[in-house]
């Protein structure tokens, strides 16, 4: 008989004025007794919509069957025959667009807590078991991974699993792309991370840091001399953008880039422990509304930040953040400045920032993206007083592996241009996907990426 | 991990490194960088290249201590290793084509000047080289420039060496002489650059500056080496780390600079107790 509760079963958190003062993780996941009785709510519908809803077809029912049943081992197996990190995805996935969205529960009531469950059982797996992957037959063929984030990730696992003989090469010191150096912390442990890729390498997967293709190696090169036979790029959305207002190159103005990289893969959160530091002022403007912007608004509160605003063009309706981010940002005391847009950064005498001047907004006719566009009003403007802005308006592919690769066809706007179901480029072995190729989004549909690209990797290979 | 193979001494204050690091080495052109980190707990730390061996597969650092991690750095020995070391990056100067250069290093930028000038003076180029130093001790390279230039010029600030003034003056002094210079390559602090490029501006000679702001990762993701060029915003670590002196917003770049003095000057204290207190264990 299903839990017919209209709600899920709720996840244990740390208390909101405690977590904005410390970097550990917000949400404490399910105990064994709530994910049964969480996976008791889901009704096992034989037409499955919620596993139309995920990019990277994890066979819903049958896990949570699994976890309602007590075999937690077992439901992980479930996951893991079609996503490679689940320990993230239940943690970072946008379940509410995604798989929970087309759950027949949410008809009436909230949809069942599948990215709960997914981390619970990856929680519990990873606490209690050993991966031990199966032996499979090599097939002595090479493929190269660029980038070691989501999509590279679980095409270089993918592949793995296949009998290929994978390296991935990543730029970064530590494997994880924007896993490690964008999500902070409190939303996703780095030790989890680590020990997600970990698995990967598990699989055989070779992982070679420090090596940034397009400079140290080319995409030629690593073809026609190092005996790689097929490349995937999954570098990810690289270059942050600005605003191109003045005031921009003041001290004490940040991309949320270089924030959260200071912060998630340099620790600076513990200097002068670790060696680099990052700069928060009492006061701070994040500017923009996504989950980056979420992020760094909810760490320079960690860090000390006594009002933190969040400045957003738009309402909170038309923010891209998560409905999740947005919530436990507000509850940690961010003040949101919504329909304000930013037109200048004021600066001290000496060059520090000071303030940030603002305009307010309202929303006219939509727009090409289908959002009502935000015209300012005049006369509006105000200034905020802060010591550091973070801008947080998007960032667009990094150009070092499309300018040194000849034959690599990108759209204008830097995006390598790939085929949606297979990765495909136009460079004969090359294919791509996640942010390198899509413009920043999501985890999970980087993963989808890396996915397709690897079953067409071994079509490409197996036909050569 | 990357192999210290030779340490030298080159005097109070800089030292030079030859690391192993064949891929890097492989690749390794005038004007590139690479960035390092000594221990899991270390900052990233640009340094420019100052020469690579592609059969031995090395690349040769000089770094002068001025902060916590350069200071550490200078501790290590030779066979000791290096945590993550990557490169080349950024975009190596375009030295091809030009008949007559004046290559001006100022202290540490000496160093970072040696490429060019040995690269211009294999190009057929004809080379003048003026470093300058505060005083005679501090002088480094002389042998090497001397090596590959047409004439050395080596200036203190105190003259010591019984020469005194500063680069800009010697640059002065050449071009009054009747040198036709068709490119100037100045590489020291921001003060020596902009001081350059405002001389060589009044001559209408093009000149070449190699900026080397506070940067995370060098592959344009982090935006921190941000600089104003021509009015535009470029990143120095894939725009430059070359751009022309004549465009650079030097004092916007000499702000940004101080950015993180109180947390360089915290590191260091810090890290000069924890010394303190090896020592006296």
């Amino acid at each position: 008989m299903p839990n017919m509760s209209l709600k899920k079963v709720k996840m244990p958190e740390q208390d909101p004025n405690i977590r904005n003062k410390n970097f550990l993780e917000v949400a404490l996941g399910y105990t064994e007794e709530m994910a049964k009785e969480e996976a008791q709510r889901c009704l096992q519908c034989k037409h499955r919509p919620c596993v139309s809803g995920c990019p990277v077809n994890v066979q819903i029912p049958e896990f949570i069957k699994l976890v309602a049943e007590g075999k937690f081992e077992e439901a992980y197996k479930k996951i893991y025959e079609t996503n490679s990190l689940p320990a993230i995805c239940g943690r970072v996935c946008p379940q509410e667009s995604q798989c929970e969205k087309f759950c027949v529960r949410a008809k009436k009531g909230e949809s069942v807590g599948i990215g709960r469950l997914e981390r619970f059982v990856a929680d519990w797996y990873m606490a209690n078991c050993e991966s031990k992957p199966e032996k499979v037959e090599k097939l002595n063929k090479k493929v190269a991974i660029i980038g070691s984030g989501p999509a590279g990730l679980t095409c270089a696992g993918d592949l793995a699993k296949m009998g290929y003989d994978v390296t991935i090469f990543e730029a970064f010191h530590t494997p994880g792309g924007v896993l490690m150096y964008g999500i902070p912390e409190f939303r996703l442990p780095k030790a989890l991370v680590q020990k997600e890729i970990e698995n990967v390498r598990k699989l055989g997967v070779e992982i070679k840091t420090n090596m940034v293709i397009g400079k140290v190696l080319s995409i030629e090169e690593l073809m026609e001399e190092e005996g790689f036979e097929a490349v995937f790029i999954g570098s990810g959305a690289g270059l942050p953008s600005f605003m191109g207002i003045e005031g921009e190159n003041l001290n004490g103005v940040y991309s949320a880039n270089e924030f959260l990289t200071r912060i998630n893969l340099m620790k600076a959160y513990k200097f002068p422990e670790t060696d680099t530091p990052v700069k928060v002022g009492r006061n701070v403007a994040v500017v923009g509304g996504g989950n980056v912007a979420m992020d760094a608004a909810r760490s320079a509160k960690r860090l000390g930040a006594e009002n933190v605003y969040i400045v957003y063009r738009r309402s909170e309706a038309e923010m891209p953040a998560r409905l999740e981010e947005i919530h436990h940002a507000k509850e940690e005391g961010i003040i949101f400045k919504l329909l304000n847009n930013p037109t200048r950064i004021l600066g001290t005498e000496d060059g520090w920032v000071k303030g940030i001047e603002c305009v307010e907004m309202e929303l006219g006719e939509p727009d090409a993206s289908g959002r009502r566009r935000p015209i300012a009003k005049e006369g509006s403007e105000f200034v905020l007083d802060v010591e550091t802005v973070i801008i947080a308006i998007g960032q667009t592919p990094n150009p070092l592996i499309t300018s040194s690769t000849p034959g690599l066809d990108s759209h204008r706007w830097g995006g390598i241009i790939a085929d949606e179901e297979t990765g495909a480029t136009s460079k004969p072995g090359v294919f791509a996907g996640g942010d390198a190729v899509t413009g920043a989004a999501t985890v999970i549909l980087a993963m989808g990426a890396g996915k397709k690209a690897a079953k067409a990797i071994d079509e490409y290979l197996k036909n050569k | 991990m990357f192999k210290i193979v030779r340490k030298e001494v080159l005097n109070s204050s800089v030292k030079l490194m030859e690391i192993e690091a064949p891929y890097v080495a492989r690749k390794a052109e005038p004007g590139q960088f690479i960035i390092l980190r000594i221990d899991e707990n270390g900052e990233r730390i640009p340094l420019t290249i100052a020469d690579q061996d592609r059969q031995r597969g090395t690349v040769t650092i000089i770094f002068q201590e001025v902060g916590k991690t350069t200071k550490q750095l200078g501790q290590l020995n030779e066979g000791d290793y290096l945590l993550d070391f990557v490169g080349p990056l950024g975009k190596a100067s375009h030295l091809e084509g030009y008949r007559k250069v004046a290559v001006i290093g100022g202290g540490l930028g000496s160093a970072i000047a040696y490429p060019q000038a040995k690269k211009l003076h294999a190009l057929g180029a004809e080379v003048h080289v003026i470093t300058g130093f505060r005083n005679k001790d501090l002088i480094i390279l002389e042998k090497e420039m001397k090596e590959v230039s047409d004439r050395l010029v080596v200036a203190t600030d105190d003259g010591s060496n019984g020469n005194k003034g500063f680069v800009t003056d010697m640059l002065k002094k050449l071009i009054e002489e009747g040198n036709k210079y068709d490119l100037v390559i100045a590489i020291g602090p921001l003060i020596m650059m902009k001081m350059v490029s405002k001389l060589t501006k009044e001559y209408g000679i093009k000149t070449l500056v190699s900026m080397n702001p506070v940067m995370i990762d060098g592959t344009g993701m982090c935006g921190g080496c941000r600089l104003t060029v021509g009015g535009k915003t470029k990143f120095a670590c894939v725009d430059g780390p070359d751009f022309d002196g004549h465009e650079v917003d030097f004092d916007e770049a000499i702000r940004r600079q101080q950015m993180y003095k109180n947390e360089e000057r915290q590191a260091l204290e810090a890290h000069e107790c924890r010394l303190e207190g090896i020592r006296n264990a």
